[in-house]
């Protein structure tokens, strides 16, 4: 059992499921991400940890005890929200104050704590300012202090930077992460963002539909994607059918190819099963032994500087690929016939239906 | 271009005529009480009179009670259905208007009907029942104005995100309303306060039918028996009225955290 227990969530909007026998166990100081395309029901399932919507079935436990039936205020639970949500009437300082001023705590402990929070979030500054005085970046911080004013048990965040530029999305993700790795908060994320959630999880969960697809380290989400869905949700990833022509060596026909992996298959011959490659496992120059080879023909290239992305007709689907920029060799153009190639363990065998997983 | 100028201008003449000739004719015969010069006769005439003290000193504490009955009425209401029931707000909406279409007369024979002395609950048998009653028609007859103001003031803030961040942090309902709610459409408040307290000051047919002695009965009673003063006195209900707006104006303006903020 972990500090933050979810089990058998389910939440029907009438007789619309949104969130599907959902179930996570969290350990304390975790940093957990909801990952998923929007309405797939991050943000239902997060706000059913909160307190804002109340799950038709399942339990939430938090330390052992059940929250399913405390209201919001009773849960000690931080939040923050795409929106900031702060209280345009108050300044930062008051804003930050808020929940202890609720929790009626002594004058000078919210002093010291409020001093403390700002310091955390690098706005000791600007305690005196209205958050409308306040750039988007800032005002996050303020809410993000405000949220972990009160030491709350679990912090909760949704989408916080979804409203925010680029650069301060970035810059803003590692202090964030800093942050709770300093607190050692247990702490949900949701984002739609891959990059933003596998950059600072401890564990991802992939959701699509309702359902948990994948629950795994960001190094397993990316490198063995279990379904269809997470393979194409997480990177870019290339992907095409095969069909199994010999389980026990790995041989799959791939158009009029044919390939094999050396590792043995669960599924029985002429089963198709779907195939993943990273644009990065591709190569155009020919590899070791081992490696499979498709050929093919180039029909864009794009230079993007350090990387150069070259997409390739195979007759079964294009492929992406991604290159290294060499300042020696320049990028190859667009109608060459080609060879890809990749090594063989670096195939995913993906597990919907009635494949298996690749181990590694 | 040209021609559209000319109706506008036109469209401002007829407005100029309608409105402003009427008023500055009311002020010129104000000002006509001694013969043959311009005075302010008829305005100390009016300010003397202990009657009109004591009316407008009745009229600003109903006002005033109306005015904190009705915030306490409205803003929880208008909060609680733009959170929770948003389904019902064009409900909402159409019984906020019921008071411009129905005439005050006919809510003071109802209460009169209702609470008369020989009724369960008889409001009507001592002053300060009376006063309640009174004090119940107003904040009916300045709901229109109360409800769209703060429901304004309400749609200009995240209600639903503010809501929750305060429950998050273990406010309970009445903490919200009083610390998130009410300080952030407090400008739209205040607003709605001001229209109320320019329809309490003038009205009459509440008044004189529960029979109190207001500001409006007054105005009627002295209209019906005196011949500058009603001028006067009209002039100075409108300046109480404008200076009311001009409050609106100014709160508006003064309020330091609610400046467009992107
Ligand atoms: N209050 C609600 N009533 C009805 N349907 C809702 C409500 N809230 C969310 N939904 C639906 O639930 C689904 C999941 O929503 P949500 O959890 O917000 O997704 P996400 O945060 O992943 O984008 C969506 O299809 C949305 O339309
Ligand atoms: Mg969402």
């Amino acid at each position: 059992m972990g500090f933050l227990d979810i089990e058998h969530l389910e939440k029907f909007y009438g007789t619309n499921q949104v969130v599907k026998d959902f179930n996570l166990s969290i350990e304390k100081g975790e940093f957990i991400s909801f990952l998923g395309p929007s309405g797939c029901g991050k943000t239902t399932t997060l706000r059913m940890v909160a307190g804002f919507e109340t799950p038709t079935s399942g339990r939430i436990r938090i330390n052992g005890k059940d929250v399913v039936d405390q209201r919001p205020n009773q849960r000690n639970i931080g939040m923050v929200f795409q929106s900031y949500a702060l209280f345009p009437n108050l300044t930062v300082a008051q804003n930050v104050a808020f929940g202890l001023r609720v929790a009626r705590a002594p004058k000078a402990k919210i002093r010291g704590r409020v001093a403390e929070m700002l310091a955390i979030v690098g706005l000791s500054e600007f305690g005196a300012r209205f958050p409308f005085q306040l750039s988007g970046g800032q005002q996050q911080r303020v809410a993000l202090a405000r949220a972990l004013a009160v030491q709350p048990q679990v912090l909760l965040l949704d989408e916080p930077l979804s409203a925010l530029d680029a650069k301060i999305r970035v810059s803003l993700r590692s202090e964030i992460r800093d942050i709770q790795k300093t607190l050692g908060i247990t702490t949900i994320y949701v984002t739609h963002d891959q990059e933003e959630a596998l950059s600072m999880s401890d564990r991802i969960v992939v959701m699509h539909q309702g359902v948990a697809d994948q629950v795994g380290t960001p190094f397993e989400i990316y490198n063995t994607p279990k379904t269809r869905f997470v393979a194409s949700f997480v990177g870019t990833l290339n992907q095409i059918v095969a069909t199994i022509q010999d389980p026990s060596t790995g041989t799959l026909q791939i158009g009029a190819d044919s390939v094999t992996l050396g590792r043995p298959l669960a599924a029985k011959t002429g089963t198709e099963v779907g195939l993943a490659i990273r644009p990065e496992a591709l190569s155009l120059r020919p590899q070791s032994d081992g490696a499979l080879s498709l050929p093919g023909r180039i029909v864009a290239v794009d230079f993007l500087g350090s990387v150069v992305r070259v997409k390739v007709d195979t007759g079964s689907g294009v492929m992406s690929l991604d290159m290294f920029n060499r300042p020696t060799a320049p990028p190859p153009v667009p109608g060459e016939q080609v060879a890809l190639s990749v090594a063989a363990e670096d195939v995913i065998v993906l597990s919907d239906g009635t494949a298996v997983g690749q181990s590694r | 271009m040209k021609v559209n100028r000319f109706w506008s201008w036109l469209a401002i003449a007829v407005g100029v005529i309608y409105f402003a000739l009427p008023l500055l004719g009311t002020i010129e015969f104000s000002l006509r009480m001694r013969r043959g010069e311009y005075s302010l006769d008829a305005y100390r005439a009016v300010l003397a009179d202990p009657r009109f003290h004591e009316t407008f000193g009745y009229s600003v504490i109903m006002a005033i009670c109306t005015i904190v009955f009705g915030v306490l009425l409205v803003v929880p209401t208008a909060y609680w259905v733009r959170l929770k029931m948003p389904r019902l707000r064009p409900l909402l909406e159409f019984i906020t208007l019921l008071p411009l279409v129905i005439p005050p007369i006919v809510i003071v024979f109802g209460y009169i009907r209702m609470y008369n002395t020989s009724s369960l609950l008889p409001l009507t048998g001592s002053a300060m029942g009376t006063n309640l009653l009174l004090m119940f028609g107003y904040a009916t007859l300045s709901l229109p104005y109360m409800y769209r103001a703060v429901d304004t003031g309400l749609r200009a803030i995240d209600v639903r995100s503010l809501t929750e961040a305060a429950q998050s942090l273990g406010a309970g309902w009445v903490l919200i309303l009083a610390r998130v709610i009410l300080p952030n459409v407090l400008i739209a408040v205040l607003s709605g306060a001001f229209l109320t307290f320019a329809i309490v000051i003038g009205e009459f047919v509440l008044a004189a039918l529960l029979n109190r002695p207001a500001f409006g009965p007054y105005l009627q009673l002295i209209g019906a028996n005196r011949a500058y003063e009603p001028a006067a006195l009209a002039v100075i209900s409108f300046a109480i009225t404008w200076a009311c707006m001009g409050l609106i104006q100014l709160v508006t303006q003064f309020s330091k955290h609610t400046k467009a903020p992107r």
